[in-house]
């Protein structure tokens, strides 16, 4: 298949799904290619086969017999509906990251993108990951709408200001591919390039030592140890005072068994805890105010360092499987001005 | 068989369209037809002035393209590149193809066709005009004024604070929206209240039906545009933030507004161009359609399932995974309604009597541009294809084969089948067909690598390209120069043939349509008296009545009875 591969001009398959959507597009772009000329050339067979052969000749109208007309309109549909499946669920794949990756922080700005890596590095432009590991970024922008493009692993996500997206892929094939901003932003549009770095493991072990990181002040820890970086922010920033980590419900929702559940709002709305929703209530926490809770929490934008956020979210995934208190409960801390808050749901 | 004894027409004998002026030669004054209610004028009006948006809309696309024969500067900088794709995409969508057919077409042809004098609103009719012209200007203001970069999309929040023209840009389109929605509403009381008596929904020539499915679209669809663009402007103009994430606004909001009108809106453009297919077709192939009521069906079908497709505009904007499937698999319905009618076309061909004039090769060149367009449209509402093309190079081929392919080669076949019934006169038949071909070479030529540029990952909207990339990119170029010159061609010689045309006949293409039940030019109110339509429109089983003249009645020669194809 490379050889059609080369042929559409299509790039490297550079991410492990890319593989797949070049397959459903060889198939979605041969049926194109046939039907058109099918259909032309029948257009063309019966402008031959049915020329004027006398000025104002008359003509019997001509039903098309019905099994033929189903037969086309079944058939255009169910090929059309066999794409809508296997592109849905590839979607489906794409557009829904993994719970075990590296978790990339990733800010969009005219014109230029900035990554900040758990570990306390960050780049600009340059986005370097190690091979054959789930890259999970999550995305926003700080001015307009930006759009992160890696053509060469068929991946696109709006990057949205004011909102947090996620976007992950894995590559298994080292390499540099280029990154490019598909949403037009301004004058610098055609400018805002990147490059995606992949490199085998252990090259990537070795650029994270000479890596630049953040001030020592803001970074969350270089020694590799996502987990426990995580918990030196939380520490430091104060978070567990109202947060706790097995289950008891504190000024604040519990950070245990987290990640990834369904989260009830205040007004009735649901939610799942992903990484996109952590960033959010740490940066907007009155934007999605959990059921039962007070929207006491302030911003931690420009507070927080890009890793710092990313080290907690790798934290508070590290207790979505922590052991829940069993029985003791603590009385709930209530901010001494206010009337005691509604019990949460449990 | 005579006139009289095919008893088709209760026309009167001794009154004759032939001896009452034409609508062109009942008055000549510049005031005639600046304060014209006669809906053939003010198609006419419609037609000049959109032939005028296409040059224009056309010119910035021939610069945009010269612009691109080098992968840096060639000869316009950034800002002015934006802001030319921009007005590109302002002009050729709004100033153009909205108007194109059912304004100039539909204005000149639904009252013939359903039998009627006029529009219902006649005084409204000519108002619409000038509401389109003056909202052209307040676009060609903006212009003046240094144009807009935000795209013809106006994503927020870039267009809230864009440095370039935006109030005046949306104004102008603000105030064109009335225009569409006036002659929308226009054209549903006129199809609904003032078909000629007998005319069921199911006689009405097939173009009828498309421009009540578009003006359907137009009244339903354009408030929301108008809505939407209107905050754009107070976002821009008095900081209203209504889709600014920094003042608690939306940006994807302002995407689901825009594109609920927005696809509806290619549906206003090519709904009208499936009209005159479905006009053309039978008539040179002097055949009935294959299938008059999958046409007619479709056509409500495109209407109604156009409506609920616009989130695939939006799979990578950060949609839920429930949306993007809904919006997928609606996407895929509303193909199936076109794959109908292009079938049918086809069909309609078979045990036809076919003689190819230039109207006819317009319809193989909309036939292969809107069949391959369209198979890229499936291929582009295929969920996880899209996420790599979209907002590439890809998509703007598409969109340009099926919606400006689509549209160009119907409104120019319209303008080469219709030319005799407007003007009296014919074009010249050899530089008709030598354009029509040079009209597709050149348009295929423009796009076709674009699609190859799309899969290789080349986003739209860049001023610098990869140099890898220059090849494909001159290519394309010089594809927009053959299809510029096709359409300076094409426009010279139907100049010259308004006065020096060969005198054309009432019904040179021997149709059955109701419209050539007139005369060519028709007069000003269309029909002496009032028409009964005894043959359907598309019934060539039967010879054409042929139009009532003064002195010729049932004591004339027999003509010879036409030959029947076995």
């Amino acid at each position: 298949m490379n050889w059609l591969r080369l042929l559409l001009y299509l790039p490297p398959e550079g991410s492990t799904y890319a593989a797949g959507i070049d397959r459903l597009h060889f198939a979605v772009i041969g049926t194109t290619l046939l039907g058109a000329t099918f259909v032309f050339l029948l257009a063309v067979y019966f402008l031959l086969r049915h020329p004027r052969r006398v000025e104002g000749e008359l003509t019997q109208p001509l039903r098309t017999p019905w099994p033929v007309e189903l037969l086309v309109v079944v058939g255009l549909q169910t090929a059309f509906l066999a794409f809508w499946v296997v592109g849905a669920i590839q979607y489906d794949h794409v557009m829904t990251p993994p719970r075990d990756g590296l978790r990339v922080y990733v800010t969009a700005k005219q014109w230029m993108w900035k990554f900040g890596y758990p570990g306390g590095h960050s780049s600009i432009d340059v986005l370097t990951v190690p091979a054959g590991r789930n890259i999970v970024l999550v995305m926003t922008s700080r001015d307009v709408i930006h759009s992160f493009y890696v053509p060469a692993f068929r991946l696109k996500q709006d990057v949205v200001p004011g909102r947090y997206q996620t976007a992950w892929f894995r590559s298994d094939l080292p390499g540099t591919y280029d990154l490019e901003c598909a949403e037009f932003c301004g004058t610098g549009h055609s400018t805002m390039l990147g490059k995606v770095r992949v490199l085998p493991a252990a090259d990537y072990a070795r650029w994270l030592e000479g890596a630049p990181t953040l001030p020592a002040a803001d970074a969350p820890g270089a020694d590799g140890d996502l987990v426990a970086s995580g918990r030196d922010v939380a520490v430091r920033r104060g978070c567990l005072q109202c947060h706790s980590l097995d289950g008891q419900a504190g000024v604040g929702p519990s950070w245990a068994r987290l990640y990834r559940s369904s989260v009830a709002l205040a007004g009735g709305r649901s939610v799942v805890a992903d990484e996109a929703y952590l960033t959010r209530s740490m940066m907007e926490p009155q934007a999605d105010v959990v059921d039962g809770y007070r929207a006491v929490m302030p911003t931690y934008r420009g507070v927080l360092a890009q890793p710092e956020v990313a080290a907690l979210v790798e934290f508070i995934e590290a207790l979505g499987s922590a052991p829940l208190s069993p029985s003791v409960t603590l009385p709930r801390v209530v901010p001494e001005e206010e009337g005691r808050p509604q019990e949460p749901k449990p | 068989m005579t006139t009289s004894d095919a008893g088709a027409l209760s026309i009167p004998h001794g009154t004759s369209a032939r001896d009452t002026p034409t609508y062109l030669g009942i008055a000549k004054t510049v005031r005639s037809w600046a304060l014209t209610t006669d809906h053939k004028r003010i198609g006419v009006l419609y037609l000049f002035t959109t032939v005028f948006a296409l040059f224009l809309g056309g010119l910035f696309a021939l610069i945009l393209r010269i612009e691109h024969l080098t992968p840096t500067r060639t000869i316009v900088d950034a800002y002015t590149y934006d802001r030319l794709f921009t007005m590109h995409g302002i002009v050729m969508v709004w100033l153009f193809m909205i108007p194109s057919i059912p304004a100039a077409f539909g204005n000149f042809l639904v009252p013939i066709m359903i039998g009627a004098k006029d529009v219902a609103f006649p005084r409204l009719n000519l108002l619409s005009y000038y509401i389109y012209v003056t909202g052209s200007i307040w676009v060609l203001v903006a212009l003046w004024m240094g144009g807009c970069d935000t795209g013809w999309t106006f994503y927020t929040p870039y267009s809230a604070h864009s440095p370039s023209a935006v109030v005046p840009t949306v104004l102008g389109i603000f105030v064109l929206g009335w225009s569409t929605i006036a002659t929308g509403v226009n054209f549903i009381v006129t199809i609904h209240t003032m078909r000629a008596r007998g005319m069921g929904w199911f006689r009405m020539p097939l173009f009828v039906w498309s421009m009540y499915g578009v003006s359907v679209i137009q009244v339903l669809a354009t408030p929301v545009l108008a809505i939407s663009v209107s905050i754009v402007g107070l976002d821009h103009w008095l900081d209203w933030g209504l889709f600014d994430p920094s003042r608690g606004g939306d940006p994807v909001l302002y995407q689901h507004l825009f594109w609920f009108y927005s696809h509806p809106a290619v549906y206003i453009m090519i709904l009208p161009a499936m009209g005159v297919i479905s006009e053309v077709v039978p008539t040179f192939s002097h055949h009935a359609p294959a299938s008059y009521d999958a046409i007619a069906y479709s056509t409500l079908g495109i209407a109604f399932v156009g409506f609920l497709t616009w989130g695939h505009h939006m799979f990578v904007a950060g949609i839920s995974l429930f949306d993007a499937a809904a919006f997928g698999v609606l996407s895929m319905l509303v193909a199936i309604f076109s794959a109908i009618k292009v079938f049918t076309w086809v069909l309609t061909m078979r045990g036809g009597s076919i003689v190819l004039r230039t109207p006819l090769i317009y319809f193989f060149a909309f036939l292969f541009l809107f069949v391959f367009g369209g198979m890229t449209g499936v291929a582009v509402a295929t969920q996880s294809l899209d996420v790599h093309w979209h907002d590439t190079y890809f998509v703007v081929a598409h969109f340009h084969f099926i919606m400006v392919g689509g549209t160009l080669t119907a409104w120019l076949a319209a303008l080469h089948y219709w030319f005799p019934k407007m003007t009296g006169r014919m074009y010249p038949e050899g530089w008709g067909i030598a354009s029509a071909v040079l009209v597709l070479v050149g348009f295929v030529m423009t796009f076709f690598p674009q699609f190859l540029l799309g899969n290789a990952g080349m986003p739209r909207r860049y001023y610098n390209y990869d140099p890898r990339f220059q090849p494909l990119m001159v290519i394309s170029t010089v594809g927009s120069w053959l299809l510029g010159l096709a359409m300076v061609v094409t426009l010279s010689y139907l100049v010259v043939s308004l006065f020096v045309g060969k005198r054309a006949g009432d019904n040179p293409w021997d149709s059955r349509s109701y419209e050539w039940y007139t005369a060519s030019p028709p007069p000003t109110h269309n029909f002496t008296s009032e028409p009964a339509f005894v043959l359907g429109p598309y019934d060539y089983a039967s010879p054409f009545p042929g139009l009532p003249r003064a002195g010729v009645d049932a004591d004339a020669p027999e003509a010879p009875p036409p030959p029947r194809r076995s």
